[in-house]
């Protein structure tokens, strides 16, 4: 096989800000908490640190802090640093923070993706919230969506779910299967926003947001901050806490990049983004000991779980169902850290945190004997995924 | 939606802007290639097919069919009241042209994928918003 060139990188440090609804500290507070926990967890110190990568930096309302700030905040010396928004979803920022390293451009990156949307103000037009990535209210393809009342990613990711629930016979019950998940996960999570126990009866009677979506399909924004350290795989045995290593990632966007031109209206971009993280890798879907799935919206999780190909097209609602399959002691734990719906929207990053918690053992609700997690985030056009591994892949 | 018309926040581009001004005269037109015949949505500078650059908009029947839709039941902009329905609608032409709109003059929970729609336009200032309403000249 062609040399796997992200196989060069590993995770050393992973680290979170506090968490909350509404704590009314600035981004940069949140993630210069965040980096400095990350940096020694990872053994290292800011003289170490040579990168910076976010997602998505500049760009007003949807980012919590600029690359820039946090460069200068910690008075970093950097021989690379990357931000945008255009990229794999937010996992890309670990993306580029991984080929950084590959290529020797840097040695240790501090990755971070931090929110303040749990203080931030009510979406209106042009604010860019849910997905749009500031292009809501702009000519951009957002024009065809926001003068029919589509100003949230509720409504875009609602229609897909209307049609798989048409197409496959998926039902709010076995939807509503992602959001009971989570929330049982939650309860073991100090950080998790919301922790009541929640049935799926709580589920089905709760308002609807965008039918079929309701308010628990929807994950609920926060404020925090998550930071990992993308280190050279030489690093590893200097890891106090553990190097995980990237075995493969996903980064495929074949489809056309649009929340409403891509073919099929029951997959959305993670279905090619998937597919291209399993064709660099010899390990399989049956390799996978727990699954991180993007839940920005509960139908998402779904799409990643058929994209991920742990059960065939229009399955996962049967699969989900009773929550057996995806529970602590399923085939495949899903979010066990209860995920954006109960624990907090923190973009993705909280699963990448999950995941490398479980690589090392010490997650909350650990799965036993973990070796090889998948992480799959984002939505629409904007996916990326990682397929991690207990030390160096 | 019912009473006033909601807030529409039209923001055309150069190459969008006959799809909202389109409806003046009754018609909806769609970008289509001089070259090589396909349909074009959302427009742009050239034929994404043949490259060709003699792309300009084209009348189409304005039917079509429901591909999905959400019936919105939250307020996300002030004005705009719920419940409405948006809805993705296929056009007869190709169906790979894909429309969002809103569903009226029907109850919302008329609506269903499959349904068999037609254009109709409303008023915005200076745009004429492409709506679908159920198919009323043909059988469905």
């Amino acid at each position: 096989m062609v040399e796997r060139m992200e196989r060069r990188a590993v995770i050393s440090g992973a680290a979170q800000s506090e968490v909350g609804r509404r704590l009314y500290r600035t981004g940069i507070d949140l993630t210069v908490e965040a980096a400095l926990r990350a940096v020694e967890d990872a053994g290292l110190t800011t003289a170490d640190i040579d990168g910076v990568s976010t997602y998505p930096g500049f760009g007003g309302s949807f980012g919590g802090a600029m690359g820039a700030e946090l460069h200068e905040a910690l008075r970093l010396s950097l021989n690379w640093r990357s931000a945008g928004v255009e990229t794999a979803g937010p996992l890309g920022a670990v993306h580029n923070a991984i080929l950084a390293v590959a290529t020797g451009l840097a040695r240790h990156v501090l990755v971070f993706r931090t929110v303040v949307e749990g203080s931030g103000g009510p979406l209106r037009p042009g604010s860019g919230g849910g997905g749009g990535g500031g292009m809501a209210g702009s000519a951009g393809p957002f024009q065809f969506m926001i003068p029919y009342g589509a100003a949230s990613a509720a409504c875009w990711v609602a229609c897909y779910a209307r049609r798989h629930m048409h197409d496959y016979g998926t039902t709010r019950t076995q939807l509503g299967a992602i959001a009971v998940n989570g929330r049982a996960n939650a309860a073991a999570n100090p950080k998790a926003i919301y922790t009541d126990p929640m049935t799926i009866d709580d589920y089905l009677a709760v308002r609807m947001v965008s039918d079929p979506l309701c308010l628990y399909d929807c994950d609920v924004p926060c404020d925090g901050s998550t930071a990992v350290v993308v280190s050279h795989r030489d690093h590893a045995p200097d890891t106090p806490a553990g190097a995980v290593g990237v075995n493969a990632m996903g980064t495929a966007i074949r489809g056309r990049p649009s929340w409403d031109q891509f073919d099929d209206l029951t997959s959305m971009m993670m279905r090619h983004t998937a597919a291209s993280m399993w064709e660099r890798t010899e390990l399989t879907v049956d390799d996978v000991d727990t699954a991180q799935l993007y839940d920005g919206f509960s139908w998402l999780t779904l799409a990643w779980i058929e994209a991920m190909g742990f059960c065939g097209k229009g399955e996962s609602g049967a699969f989900v169902e009773g929550g057996v399959n995806i529970g602590p002691d399923g085939s495949a734990p899903l979010n066990t850290s209860g995920g954006q719906l109960s624990a907090g929207r923190l973009h993705g990053f909280g699963h990448l945190h999950e995941a490398v918690m479980q690589l090392r053992g010490t997650a909350n609700i650990q799965v036993p004997g973990c070796e090889v997690v998948a992480v799959g985030a984002g939505g629409g056009p904007e996916t990326g995924c990682l397929l991690l591994t207990k030390g160096p892949s | 939606m019912s009473g006033d018309n909601p807030p529409r926040f039209v923001l055309a581009s150069p190459e969008s802007e006959f799809y909202w001004r389109s409806g003046a005269d009754g018609r909806l037109r769609i970008q289509r290639c001089g070259e090589c015949s396909r349909w074009v949505h959302p427009p742009g500078p050239a034929c994404p097919f043949c490259h060709s650059r003699r792309v300009g908009p084209e009348p189409v029947a304005g039917t079509g069919t429901v591909a999905t839709y959400t019936i919105n039941r939250k307020e996300w902009i002030p004005g705009f009241t719920p419940p409405y329905v948006f809805a993705f609608v296929e056009l007869d032409e190709d169906p790979t042209v894909r429309i969002g709109t809103n569903i009226v003059d029907c109850e919302i929970e008329e609506v269903e994928i499959g349904m068999r729609v037609e254009v109709l336009f409303e008023e915005s200032g200076e745009w004429h918003v492409p709506l679908f309403r159920p198919a009323v000249t043909e059988e469905s």
